[in-house]
């Protein structure tokens, strides 16, 4: 049986992991590769980074991580922020990515997911989206790009949907309204893009108690779950969350 | 010394980085010397089928024929999928055919890709998970398998809601839809034994 992910999200600042609230007021939570060993080492699933500054210097920047992180990880890891071409897809796989994921870029261009898709195959193209409750009734939850600074008109469940056709093989999911509240993953949200799609998706922001982890499996119907400020500012470890999930009756690789 | 084919896909450096780790020698090479030479031979691959055949181009005849040869071979993800003798994945395309079946979609009625930590039940007589255990998480990520149809082939098997075939082995040719390079300490236990694999044909 195929078991419920618990993924680390690293996001990267010039070379060191910060956490935000609301993508706001970032607090540094040490270096990427150590961390991320770490992790590994505590039994995380997989790991995401996302590299936040997203400039064209932090690119080679980014490259380079995603080099050490693959020399010591032996884990799957995703690799996002600020990636607009196939190319640069190809050459953070070619460094030791796993899966890449891609969120403006796949706004501004959809047919890129398409184009990466038929050359790596769906299973490392991961679509992120960033989704806030729209203010007005024109969608119920609208995609935001640059990192939450850029809304659009975009409806969050069908740009999910449209992107699996094009060719996504996972969604990352993260509610810009839950983020780093610890008050919880965002059920709604997460279930209705969950039932759109046929691709997994990753529920991602809000993650406080270990009974949120547990809403967002077994409620929201997540196939994996992000967490970043309970994990990096020591709360729980990622054993703890397993061993509570598992004890819980939720299949998990202990 | 173990040869990772180099052709221009995804995951051939996380392969290499993984048997260095564990300290075995490895090289990352598209030379037919070094195919040659080689104790064993790994094809990786984190591509779609069509495009990793294309790339792999010539070396394929190259690999089958080491392969044919007695000279031990692993295959990871879609290098598993490609030692079959067709897939289905954006059209039709031939494989290796060392090993017989055929790779196609995975049904529907379940997320697909299947992606992520899947329990792999290995049968008592398949020399890569030697002293590693029968029942194995191992990290999965394809939308794609093979359907094995070769009765000299072993088979270890995942449940996906329908008995998958996860790794196989023929003589000295194996192949794991899963990823050992990314499967943590259990995944380098499985690329250890092959690397004893492979320094035991040369004894």
């Amino acid at each position: 049986m195929l078991t419920k992910r618990i993924i680390p999200c690293l996001d990267v600042k010039n070379g060191r992991v910060v956490k935000g609230v609301h993508f706001l007021n970032l607090r540094d939570a040490g270096d990427p590769v150590e961390l991320g060993a770490r992790y590994s080492d505590e039994g995380a699933d997989e790991l995401v980074f996302l590299d936040i500054t997203a400039t064209i210097r932090s690119r080679e920047t980014i490259v380079e991580l995603v080099e050490k992180v693959a020399e010591n990880v032996f884990i799957p890891f995703t690799v996002g922020g600020g990636i607009q071409t196939v190319d640069q897809i190809d050459t953070l796989l070619r460094s030791g990515a796993e899966k890449v994921s891609v969120n403006t870029a796949a706004v501004e261009n959809p047919h890129i997911i398409a184009e990466a898709a038929q050359r790596f195959g769906n299973q490392c193209i991961v679509l992120a989206i960033d989704a806030r409750r729209a203010k007005d009734q024109s969608a119920k939850w609208q995609v935001c790009v640059k990192a939450g600074t850029g809304p659009t008109e975009i409806d969050a469940v069908e740009w999910a949907a449209k992107a699996e056709k094009l060719g996504a093989g996972e969604i990352l999911l993260t509610s810009m309204d839950a983020d780093g509240t610890k008050e919880g993953y965002d059920i709604e949200l997460t279930r209705a893009v969950g039932s759109a799609v046929n691709i997994p998706v990753i529920a991602s922001g809000g993650a406080g108690k270990l009974e949120h982890l547990y809403d967002a499996i077994v409620d929201a119907g997540a196939d994996a779950v992000l967490m970043a400020s309970i994990t990096h500012f020591g709360n729980y470890t990622i054993r703890q969350m397993k061993e509570y999930l598992a004890s819980r009756g939720i299949a998990v690789n202990l | 010394m173990i040869v990772v084919i180099d052709y221009n896909v995804g995951n051939v450096k996380s392969v290499c980085n993984a048997f260095s780790h564990i300290g075995c020698d490895v090289k990352l090479s598209c030379e037919a010397a070094d195919i040659e030479n080689a104790l064993g031979l790994v094809l990786p691959g984190v591509a779609a089928f069509g495009y990793a055949v294309r790339t792999l181009g010539s070396l394929a005849e190259l690999i089958r024929n080491a392969a044919l040869g007695g000279k031990p071979l692993l295959g990871i993800c879609v290098g598993y999928q490609m030692l079959f003798d067709q897939s289905s994945e954006y059209g039709l395309h031939n494989g290796l055919g060392i090993v017989h079946g055929n790779v196609v979609a995975l049904p529907a009625g379940r997320r697909i890709p299947h992606m992520g930590w899947n329990l792999v039940r290995v049968p008592e007589d398949m020399d890569l998970f030697a002293s590693v255990g029968r029942e194995l998480h191992f990290y999965f990520a394809h939308s794609f398998y093979a359907e094995v149809k070769d009765n000299q082939a072993r088979i270890a098997h995942t449940d996906y809601g329908f008995y998958m075939p996860a790794a196989v082995q023929k003589g000295k040719v194996y192949g794991t839809q899963f990823h050992p390079e990314k499967s943590g300490e259990t995944g380098l236990k499985v690329l250890r034994n092959f690397y004893e694999i492979c320094e035991g044909q040369n004894l």
